[in-house]
């Protein structure tokens, strides 16, 4: 039938012509005369009312096929143009976007590392079950002293050098030398049991080098119950070992000597470095010590009115900046203290 | 304390190899920090006999030397002159292999073959002269080994830590007893061992004073009086005191093996008589003192207490003042003196002897002192003197009083044996001095406290058999459940049963003891405080600051600088005077650290710091907490420091020396904006926190002035107010107290720009306002002078504006009101903005008129926000700003009419309230 070859033509005419084109506007102007007033498609149907009756609806909805198919034509070069016009915009700002990276100016501080270092432990101890109290850094003799069973000339007081201050009778106001006075005011609140960690600042009459500071930062465990023994020593300082230095690290103890606990043990975890496989840092002995720990001397509990008999109990404490020096690897301690912004930024 | 492994076993014949012993020693608390090998490298070197010398043709530097080796001829090139034939010189022989790792082989020079290599003394590592070929004495054997011509023997040095509460560690024959027991070997007797013997003062000395007085005297062969004479009044000091009269003593060099064995121990041979004491003190643990007789006025000793300011020349040639100022509380600066016949001064008991009465060559006749002197006076006097000796570490931790006769009978054999050309001096007398001794202590160890301490069953029969291996006795029946033990003289410090359980623990092993995984019954947690104090870090470091650690021992200059005008508590020994107090703002330390930054040419430098204040207490706050011995409820925490989880035990005043305060303190120098990042922090601080948000209060009164206006608040300063009975969250104490804004030193309100500085104020949780008003802080402009003093130079463009804040955390948390937790309902209806600007009064604050903008529009009123600031010129200044207000209601959308009404109140309320005038008219 010659109209519908001549459809067929229609729309392989449309067809080649949007092939061809490439802009918008081009685009607009094709579909005009493709399917607008006066275009093929308009005239088939106009010349429909001549077309016999009973052919009509056939050859109409031939017709309307037709006139779907080049308006999808049409839609899907629209569709293509508009893509690619949309791809050619986005090539256009592209953008490298570590200039951006490398321009942007730091927002944020950061906390001290020592300060990072306590919270860490810190939250080690909380999720143990402790709780965290802190302590004046100005103490008495007694507090810092005698009742952590150092009487007056104990020789035991030599292992400290101590910051004294020009106030009340000579000697016998001092900057603490550990954090232990803080024990004491723990067990004097008279609420026992006690399950408490005591960070804070402590300060000793040392020259600064690279691996002392005159002034330190420690933390120090106290647990005072019913049926505290050795074994439960033994077994936290293991159990805080594996929680915060990590799986595959382990503690042991060698006997030491406190006045304020008795037996006394240094405690020792595996070098973090080798992981106890022996290096430079733990001079090829996999072990690094990291603190003090002991049973509560009884004399210690008598001076704060809590019966020994009844109650036994553990400390142990350590320094927090010499853990932060070990973990990074800090050469010189003294960094620590200068504040100074070109090592602030980097850990 | 050094232990040479061959003196070790002398008392305890120990195979293990040293590394391995080196393990024991520490598993037993004898930490051994050093293992040090002695003598290596001397295998293959010889002594050899020099036969003849030859030149070697076409070289005058090196020679042909022929030397017998012990029957054997060997051929060497030698480049040293300083020897000639039939000397004794040492020869590294093929094949040996010198210290430091060097090996001998076989060479040839000039066409000459070598066999071997003479060696100087440094090259043997035997000492530093390196100036020529070691000549040795023509006595050495040729062929024999050097090492056993000189008296060298291998060895290995453990350089033990000693722990305080082990005087008896202080000794060789104390650790060979440790390491005896514990290896479950037999431990040797010190006087078994075979010297000279030139006679025993405990048995048959020929003159012999033995006093339970005070006084001993004995008479001489030779008719002359020795005396010995402990006053009365000082008898504490010194509980036993005996003199050994050695007379016929030639003084000279000590034999070989006790030069070699004291310098492995640390100690430098003198004579050998000196050295007698020392290598017994090192052995036994007991120091002595010898004395030259004849140098000893009177031939007498008097021990008596030193009186104040008197002066004693020591051995080390430096003049020493006594018993002048306190060591620390209870010290009655009682200083032991050893005095002669005319009662003046000739040695430090316990410490070191005077210079007037020490041996020397001359020396015939010697007075031995051997005394056991109070530990706590030891350690006093030492520490006032800042002189420390082998003497009195050991007196201090304590000697052995019973120990006294066998030292002195080891010494006289040692000084018998080796003085005197085989003949030996002879005891002629020997005095005792002493108190009644006390009998052993006696302890009982009860095998449940043992179970209970330690946490793992231990029978009673092997905590017998460690003590009784370690020196103590257990009299009682072995079938009784607890046992009696009796303390031996040489452990002072044993003196409870935990000391006991101690030992046992040491000897049994503390790996062997079992670990238990202690599991509390409470939840562990922060305070409200310590929570609070992680939030007011993490918003400071949202601010873009970096947390410091500044010094708290500062400067005084400094603190005046940062002006702080109280008094400041001092050091008594501070490592400098630039660090002689403790500081009492964060100030000085932060601007310091800031100024080392700024010069490093950092130009957005923000620093803050979380740190301890320490004002000046008062009188009766100090007496309190060293009165108080800090038996008072509720003192566990700083003031302002929570006291932990939940116990809430705030009552009673805190029994701390000072009331130390926590302070947040921040420098931000980022030029111009400095202020804006400054107030933003203070801003983003509240918000962060969920507090409502400090007021800003100025100086405003009359204008910038430039004078303090003393008037516009008055209002109390928690914490300031520095009696005894301000506690932390206690509203009572400051109530009453009312003060002006300058009081608050510890935040450095005066180093600041006097026009812009205002102070952070907090409303009370409770109370009305104006009266439960608290400054909790500062902000402000530093002052150019104090940037000046800190070495901040204005000039630079990032400190043009240096900006400081400091808050009271503990009044921050604790006064400041929380801003509600109940959630508000939100308007469903469109919000109506209205802009109003106001022309102010120059004392009226753009805060002021937020707060009546807020309280008129009430609940209607979503936003009020500055837009807009202007200040012109002129007097008094013209002010103006604008605010944008936002309207809404949950009701429905609000009318122009309602609009117009609340926009009406609103300005109603700042004109009446505050004086403004809106601009512009009736808008």
């Amino acid at each position: 039938m010659a109209v519908d070859g001549s459809l067929e033509e229609m729309l392989s005419a449309a067809t080649a012509a949007v092939s061809g084109c490439s802009s918008l506007d081009e685009l607009a102007r094709l579909q005009n005369r493709h399917l607008g007033k006066g275009s093929q498609v308009a005239e088939a149907r106009a010349e429909l009312r001549s077309v016999a009756a009973e052919e009509r609806p056939a050859q109409g909805a031939l017709i309307e096929r037709t006139r779907a198919a080049i308006e999808e034509v049409f839609r899907s070069a629209r569709e293509h143009l508009e893509e690619a016009d949309r791809q050619r915009r986005l090539a256009s700002d592209a953008a490298d976007l570590t200039e951006i990276l490398e321009a942007a100016v730091p927002s944020l501080g950061r906390a001290h590392l020592v300060q990072r270092t306590r919270d860490e432990l810190e939250d080690v101890f909380v999720a143990m079950g402790y709780e965290v109290v802190e302590g004046p850094e100005v103490e008495t003799d007694w507090y810092n002293f005698e009742a952590l069973n150092m009487p007056p000339a104990h020789p035991a007081r030599g292992m400290w050098d101590t910051f004294y201050l020009k106030l009340g009778e000579p000697n016998s106001i001092m900057l603490r030398t550990h954090t232990s006075p803080t024990q004491v005011r723990v067990l004097q609140r008279g609420e026992l049991p006690v399950y408490a960690v005591m960070p804070g600042r402590c300060y000793r009459r040392d020259t600064p080098d690279a691996r002392h500071l005159p002034v330190f930062h420690q933390i120090e465990g106290l647990v005072v119950d019913e049926g505290i023994s050795f074994a439960d020593l033994a077994g936290t300082i293991e159990e805080f070992t594996g929680a915060y230095f990590g799986e595959g690290i382990h503690s042991r103890l060698r006997p030491s000597y406190f006045p304020f606990t008795e037996p006394s043990a240094e405690f020792e975890v595996n070098c973090t470095i080798c992981r106890g496989a022996g290096c430079r840092t733990c001079s090829h002995t996999g072990w690094v010590e990291l603190g003090g720990c002991g049973m509560v001397h009884p004399a210690v509990l008598e001076a704060v009115d809590v019966d020994p008999e009844r109650f036994t109990g553990f400390a142990f404490g350590f320094g927090i900046d010499r853990c932060a020096q070990m973990r990074h690897e800090i050469a010189d301690m003294r960094v620590l203290v200068e504040n100074d912004y070109r090592f602030m930024r980097q850990l | 304390m050094r232990v040479p492994l061959s003196w070790l076993r002398d008392f305890v014949t120990v195979e293990s190899d040293p590394a391995e012993l080196a393990e024991v020693l520490s598993g037993l608390g004898l930490v051994v920090e050093g293992l040090e090998r002695v003598g290596e490298g001397l295998d293959a070197v010889v002594v050899a006999r020099v036969l003849d010398v030859f030149a070697i043709p076409g070289a005058d530097k090196i020679a042909r030397v022929v030397v017998d080796a012990g029957g054997e001829e060997v051929q060497v090139v030698c480049g040293a002159s300083n020897f000639f034939a039939g000397d004794h010189v040492p020869l590294a022989k093929v094949g040996a292999v010198l210290p430091g790792g060097f090996e001998i082989g076989k060479r040839r020079m000039r066409g000459v073959e070598s066999s071997g290599m003479l060696c100087s003394a440094r090259e043997l590592g035997l000492s530093e002269d390196h100036r020529g070929i070691m000549v040795l004495d023509s006595a050495t054997v040729p062929g024999e080994a050097l090492a056993d011509a000189l008296g060298i023997v291998r060895d290995f040095v453990f350089d033990i830590a000693v722990e305080a509460n082990r005087p008896d560690a202080l000794s060789i024959y104390g650790v060979a007893r440790d390491v005896a027991a514990k290896l479950g070997l037999p431990l040797g007797d010190p006087l078994a061992l075979a010297e000279t013997v030139a006679g025993d003062p405990a048995a048959g000395a020929p003159g012999r004073a033995e006093c339970a007085g005070g006084l001993a005297e004995v008479v001489l062969s030779s008719g002359e009086t020795v005396r010995v004479e402990v006053r009365e009044e000082d008898r504490d000091l010194c509980g036993r005191f005996t003199a050994t009269v050695v007379t016929g003593v030639r003084v000279g060099p000590s034999p070989p093996w006790i030069a070699r064995r004291l310098t492995m121990a640390g100690m430098r041979p003198i004579n050998n008589v000196v050295d007698a004491s020392n290598y017994v003190m090192l052995e036994l643990g007991q120091p002595t003192h010898p004395y030259d007789l004849a140098l000893l006025r009177g031939r007498s000793i008097i021990v008596r207490a030193a009186r104040p300011g008197e002066k004693l020349k020591t051995l080390d040639g430096v003049e020493r003042e006594m018993a002048v100022r306190s060591v620390g509380p209870g010290d009655d600066r009682r200083d032991c003196l050893i005095c002669d016949g005319d009662d003046i001064p000739i040695g430090i008991a316990g410490i070191m002897g005077g210079q007037s009465t020490e041996i020397l060559p001359s020396t015939t006749e010697i007075l031995l002192e051997a005394a056991h002197f109070l530990p706590m006076a030891v350690a006093r006097t030492s520490k006032r003197l800042g002189l420390r000796s082998e003497a009195s570490v050991r007196f201090e931790r304590g000697c052995d009083p019973e120990g006294i006769e066998r030292a002195v009978t080891r010494i006289c054999r040692l000084v018998g044996g080796h003085a005197g050309d085989g003949e030996g001096g002879r005891v002629q007398a020997h005095l005792d001095v002493s108190v009644p001794r006390e009998l052993p202590r006696r302890i009982t160890l009860r095998t449940e406290r043992v179970a209970r301490v330690l946490g793992t069953d231990l029978p009673i029969e092997r905590s017998r058999e460690i003590l009784t291996a370690i020196g103590f006795r257990c009299p009682g029946d072995t079938a009784e459940p607890d046992l009696v033990v009796e303390v031996p003289s040489f452990r002072p410090d044993v003196v409870s049963e935990i000391d006991l359980i101690e030992e046992v623990a040491r000897h049994v092993g503390y790996s062997v003891i079992a670990r238990r995984t202690l599991r509390p019954s409470r939840a562990g947690g922060l305070s409200p405080y310590q929570r609070d104090r992680r939030r007011v870090r993490s918003v400071m470091v949202a601010c873009g600051a970096f947390e410091a650690w500044s010094q708290a021992m500062i400067d005084p200059d400094d603190a005046v600088a940062a002006g702080c005008r109280n008094p400041l508590v001092g050091l008594e020994n501070p490592l400098g005077a630039g660090e002689s107090a403790l500081r009492p703002s964060l100030l000085p330390g932060l601007l310091g650290a800031a100024a080392g930054n700024i010069a490093r040419r950092e130009n957005d430098v923000r620093l803050f710091e979380l740190g301890t204040v320490f004002p000046f207490p008062d009188a009766e706050r100090l007496q309190a907490a060293q009165a108080g011995r800090g038996r008072v409820a509720g003192s566990v925490s700083q003031p302002g420091v929570d006291a932990g989880a939940g116990t809430g035990h705030g009552e009673g005043p805190a029994a701390t020396v000072l009331d130390e305060r926590e302070i947040l303190g921040a420098v931000f120098a980022v030029g111009e904006s400095s202020m804006q990042v400054a107030i933003r922090a203070v801003v983003d601080l509240c918000d962060g926190l969920g507090l409502e948000r400090l007021d800003i209060r100025q100086e405003l009164e009359g204008g910038y002035s430039g004078g303090r206006a003393e008037a516009d608040v008055v209002i109390r300063t928690a914490g300031d107010s520095s009696s005894s009975a301000a506690g932390r969250h206690s509203r009572g104490a400051g109530h009453d107290a009312v003060m002006p804004v300058a009081p608050a030193g510890r935040f450095s309100y005066d180093a600041l720009s006097v026009s812009r500085r205002g102070a952070l104020v907090a409303q009370s949780a409770d109370g009305p306002a104006r009266e439960g008003e608290v400054i909790a802080g500062v902000v402000g402009e530093v002052d150019s002078k104090v940037l000046a003093h800190f070495g901040i130079p204005d000039a630079l463009p990032a400190v043009r504006r240096v900006a400081w804040m400091a808050v009271d955390l503990a009044i921050l948390f604790g006064e400041t009101r929380r801003v509600g937790t109940l959630a508000r309902p939100l308007s469903r209806f469109p919000s109506a903005d209205a802009d109003l600007s106001f022309e102010l009064p120059a004392h009226v604050t753009a805060s002021q008129v937020a707060a009546v903008l807020r309280g008129t529009g009430a609940e209607l009123v979503d936003q009020v926000r500055l837009i807009d600031a202007y200040r012109g010129g002129g007097s008094p200044a013209l002010r103006s700003v604008t605010f944008r207000l936002r309207f809404s209601s949950l009701e429905g959308t609000l009318t122009d009419g309602q609009l117009a009404e609340i926009r009406a109140a609103c300005i109603g309320a700042v004109e009446s309230t505050l004086g403004a005038r809106l601009r512009g008219g009736s808008q």
